[in-house]
């Protein structure tokens, strides 16, 4: 079973002096419990892709099967069914609701399916302790740090059992520990089962996926699939910067990582 | 269930930014408040005009004598001008309709008791007087017809000359002394204070009955007669008047607009001297309904504008608001939102600051009597020479809160809030998500 899968697939922006073609044909499947990351450099279509992915977009041209549903043909009040139902985003800028607190901001994909029961509060509350937040419940965005806000917005991906998790740049705004803590519970939830889909431009964040998929102008460039070794390694260049809890009160200052 | 989220969000959204949200609630608080209190204090006048023109009778007509105008008095010596008696007696005799007729003759004079004196109107006038003026006895009794026939020189005190010219003791029986006459009257009845009766048209002032005195009417002509001299320094002026006033009441309510048609036909020999003018209260009455109608629309429209006013609030911080949160509006619309659940998020904020504009708003509404009382009390307490300068309506007038004024000022506030709140609501829904998430 395919979490998505898309064929062909374009979008254009029709401007008044030109047409941009963001995406001129691109192919690829991504199975359950996938772990891809996007990459290319700037302007090659990227965010373009994963907004298709996540229904905030309709292509052009071409197919975009998400399990059963093909979203290509859907009216603007289906796909934002979709997205309250199936899909869960990170973005770089945590995008978290100012007025809400923690657990609020995670039910909010459920708000809008109308779930507002008991259970799925509880939910929430098992979500946000899932990724380290159980203390902190009822604040506000404003009273967390970059990366307990970004661990919110995990928290809010998954409430509704998405097809997949989209990641924008989701580790973009952090420093290289948070950064590091971020992607080992990306890992763990992909070890879990589930379907991960992140954009990046930075190698050492890719090569923690299974697989990288590179765009050159609206195309394909490569699709390949990481080693296991070469995983372990950047999962092991990471552990390194994550401070034993032990540790805490020395405060050593962590090394900044070599880029390669 | 829902609705109640979205409404408590609505709440916490707007409590973000209190003051703001305030200010916004003034807008439709003063919209609201305004149109029930003015449409209160426009239904008090009016109901104190209705009392004072019913206070007159609405099954009469009253024939007054008035002055003519100096080009048709005489160049020298006392004009004789007004009604006749003869001229009562005729309409007596050929009005079918009437249910009782007075003749009234009014003179201003001085009544003295002992040292005590009193600046008043003495009243000639039949029995049934009373009861058409709607006059009501205290102590003793009104001027009978037997009083009237002997010409008797008897008089009724009213509760207030009563009262200056009797502090301390029971006047009946006692006698009340018009020096101008060289004349006294013995005190057959006091009556119950009375309030005034309304100006009619131009041709009638307010009337007052608290400085009357009344005595049968035969008694009036016998003792004093129809020529009264006034002295004013050193010259006199004259007054030659059979009658002042001459009051009808018909059988029925339905033959006044007849009667008073004929009664008019009946005295057009008066048309040349202009000196009589006929004032029917019904058709006061109808007339002061029709005001109060316009007076209503009138103060309605300005309370509408102020409703409006408070509505582009609305509109202008909601309009705010949505660019102020466009990056929110891009999240939820990621998250699920349909377009019309951005709308119904920021209708319900608009409602939320009409609705509690317009209940606060009915709140200070109700308050208005009291508000008003406290005002004057305390305006005529501080400054009691300014509130005596007012006119009567200032000082006198009771709000009466219309009922049905308050639904409409909530219902108008709710529209008011859904109408301007519709435009931003739709301008937020309709944003691209993906550029709403670039927001800065
Ligand atoms: N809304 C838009 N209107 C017009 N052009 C756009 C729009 N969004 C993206 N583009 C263009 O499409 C191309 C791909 O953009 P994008 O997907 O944002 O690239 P990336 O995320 O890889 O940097 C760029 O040339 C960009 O200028
Ligand atoms: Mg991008």
């Amino acid at each position: 079973m395919h979490a998505c899968s898309i064929r062909d697939l374009k979008k254009e922006y029709v401007l008044k002096s030109e047409t941009v073609r963001a995406l001129r044909g691109v192919s690829f499947d991504v199975p359950e419990g996938d772990y891809v990351a996007i990459m290319g450099p700037s302007g090659s279509g990227k965010s373009t892709l994963l907004n298709l992915l996540g229904c905030l977009d309709q292509p052009s041209g071409g197919e975009l099967l998400l399990g059963k549903d093909n979203v290509a043909t859907m009216t603007d009040d289906q796909l934002a069914e979709i997205r309250s139902r199936r899909i869960g985003f990170v973005f770089q800028s945590y995008n978290l609701i100012q007025q809400l607190t923690v657990v609020e901001n995670i039910q909010v994909p459920l708000y809008y399916q109308g779930k507002l029961g008991a259970k799925e509060r509880k939910r929430c509350v098992d979500l946000a302790a899932r990724v380290g937040l159980q203390d902190r419940l009822s604040h506000r965005p404003t009273q967390l740090s970059g990366g307990q806000q970004q661990r919110v917005a995990i928290a809010r991906s998954l409430v509704n059992d998405p097809y997949f998790i989209l990641a924008d740049e989701a580790t973009g705004n952090l420093d290289s520990k948070t950064t590091a803590e971020i992607l080992s519970l990306f890992n763990e939830l992909n070890a879990e089962g589930r379907t991960i889909i992140m954009v990046t431009h930075e190698d050492e964040v890719a090569e923690r996926a299974k697989r990288i998929i590179r765009l050159r102008d609206g195309l394909l460039q490569s699709d390949r699939l990481n080693s296991p070794e070469s995983r372990q390694a950047a999962a092991e260049r990471a552990l390194a910067l994550i401070p034993d809890p032990q540790d805490d009160e020395e405060q050593t200052p962590t090394p900044i990582p070599v880029e390669a | 269930m829902l609705w109640l989220r979205t409404l408590s969000l609505g709440v916490k959204s707007l409590l973000l930014h209190p003051l703001r949200s305030l200010l916004t609630v003034l807008g439709i608080f003063i919209g609201v408040a305004s149109v029930i209190w003015l449409l209160a204090i426009s239904e008090g006048i009016s109901n104190e005009a209705q009392r004072q023109i019913e206070s007159l009778g609405a099954d009469t007509i009253m024939i007054r004598s008035v002055e003519p105008p100096s080009d048709k008095l005489n160049a020298q010596g006392v004009t004789p001008y007004g009604l006749k008696r003869s001229e009562y007696d005729m309409l007596v005799k050929t009005i079918p309709t009437l249910k009782t007729a007075v003749p009234i003759r009014e003179i201003k004079r001085k009544f003295t008791h002992k040292n005590r004196t009193v600046e008043g109107r003495l009243v000639g006038c039949t029995p049934e007087y009373a009861e058409l003026t709607r006059l009501f006895i205290d102590r003793g009794h009104f001027i009978s017809d037997a009083e009237n026939f002997r010409r008797d020189s008897v008089c009724v005190l009213s509760a207030e000359v009563a009262a200056s010219l009797f502090p301390y003791e029971d006047p009946i029986g006692k006698r009340v002394d018009l020096p101008d006459h060289k004349d006294y009257y013995r005190v057959i009845g006091v009556l119950k204070p009375r309030n005034d009766s309304a100006a009619i048209g131009g041709s009638m002032a307010a009337q007052s009955f608290k400085s009357d005195l009344y005595i049968p009417i035969q008694t009036l002509q016998l003792r004093i007669g129809d020529t009264v001299v006034r002295r004013a320094g050193a010259s006199f002026s004259g007054e030659m008047i059979e009658l002042n006033q001459i009051t009808l009441a018909v059988k029925s309510i339905h033959d006044v607009k007849a009667t008073a048609a004929l009664v008019e036909d009946a005295l057009r020999s008066h048309d040349s001297m202009e000196d009589i003018s006929v004032a029917v209260p019904l058709e006061l009455l109808e007339q002061a309904r029709t005001t109060r109608l316009m007076f209503m629309v009138f103060m309605g429209l300005v309370a509408a504008i102020s409703l409006l006013v408070g509505g582009i609030g609305i509109m202008n911080i909601m309009l705010a608001t949505v660019t102020e949160r466009t990056r929110e509006i891009g999240i939820r619309r990621a998250l699920g939102a349909k377009q019309k659940d951005i709308v119904a998020q920021f209708l319900v904020e608009a409602a939320v600051l009409s609705v509690v504009g317009g209940i606060t708003g009915i709140l200070a509404g109700v308050f208005c009597k009291p508000a008003i009382v406290m005002t004057r009390e305390f305006v005529s307490q501080t400054y009691p020479e300014t509130m005596a300068a007012l006119p009567d309506v200032v000082r006198n007038v009771t709000p009466a809160i219309v009922p049905e004024s308050i639904p409409i000022a909530f219902g108008i506030s709710l529209v008011v809030g859904v109408v301007f709140g519709l435009f931003p609501a739709i301008r937020a829904a309709q944003m691209n998500p993906i550029e709403a998430l670039r927001h800065e």
